[in-house]
């Protein structure tokens, strides 16, 4: 049986880029908390992941890999959310004065929600890494 | 990576809130300062807050940060006080204070520390995931 690193870590690959990704939006967000006019926005996880594995099973479509036929095309990034993912909040408080959505205290606990979430993918790859390091070892996993 | 994008988009906001405590450290500080013409008193500054949105649209980054745009003066109207004993009194006994309203930049100031700590709380948390990222595959 070929080992394959890919479809050991793959899942949790696509999932800690995704929530780096959702991470640098709730950021964003808390940066722009004073904006006049700012809009929160977010990553609907989900959607995400289901698109990032859908690429990562066919990846000729994936934005990677993306066909030049002209100096001027864009080059896909590797990046798993883009920015069509990218959705934007719909606030509790309609209006706040100044045009800024960002609710301070819900957007904090969502990024350490994603936070939080982030470390147990890391977790979950520490502990395929360990097993895959005691399966390669000689001496049986000293 | 993208985590120091997250270091990166809540450093721009630990700085621009940093700009706004300024600005309101520097009103407080001068909102007693009288003046003898009406064009030398100082005014209240406040910044002016814009997102960084040229670095998102070059696709650097998911986020964006914040920029400060520039320090606007404020133009509401100027305290004119007749007190002609005040060695700053202009020929007609009147000396102009600054329209900085001393309740608004506490507010001001109390918002801005707390979206400064926000932003550091963002950063400390990265910093914390990331050193649990480095330590992938340690150990036994």
């Amino acid at each position: 049986m070929a080992i394959n690193l890919d479809r050991l870590v793959g899942f949790h690959h696509t999932a800690v880029q995704l929530r780096t990704d959702r991470m640098e939006v709730i950021a964003g967000n808390l940066a722009n908390a004073n904006t006049p006019g700012y809009k929160a926005q977010d990553i609907d996880f989900n959607i995400a992941m289901d698109r990032a594995l859908k690429d990562q099973r066919s990846p000729s479509s994936a934005s990677g890999g993306l066909v030049k036929t002209h100096e001027n095309h864009m080059s896909g990034g590797t990046r798993t959310a883009s920015s069509f993912d990218l959705k934007y909040r719909v606030p509790e408080q309609p209006d706040t004065g100044d045009g800024n959505t960002v609710e301070v205290q819900a957007e904090r606990n969502r990024f350490l929600d994603t936070g939080m979430r982030y470390q147990a993918s890391v977790e979950f790859l520490n502990g395929k890494i360990k097993g895959m390091k005691k399966a390669l070892s000689s001496s049986g996993g000293q | 990576m993208s985590l120091f994008n997250v270091m990166q988009i809540s450093s721009t906001g630990m700085q621009a809130e940093n700009v706004r405590l300024n600005t309101t450290a520097s009103n407080i500080a001068n909102a007693n300062t009288v003046s003898s013409s009406y064009n030398d008193t100082y005014r209240a500054r406040q910044p002016v807050f814009a997102t960084e949105l040229q670095r998102a649209i070059d696709g650097q980054t998911l986020g964006a940060g914040v920029e400060v745009k520039g320090i606007v003066e404020s133009d509401a109207p100027l305290q004119v006080e007749y007190a002609p004993h005040n060695p700053m009194a202009d020929e007609n006994g009147y000396i102009y204070k600054p329209n900085v309203n001393v309740v608004e930049e506490m507010a001001n100031m109390m918002s801005a520390s707390k979206a400064y700590e926000t932003n550091v709380q963002v950063a400390d948390t990265t910093k914390r995931i990331f050193r649990r990222v480095l330590q992938l595959g340690q150990g036994q």
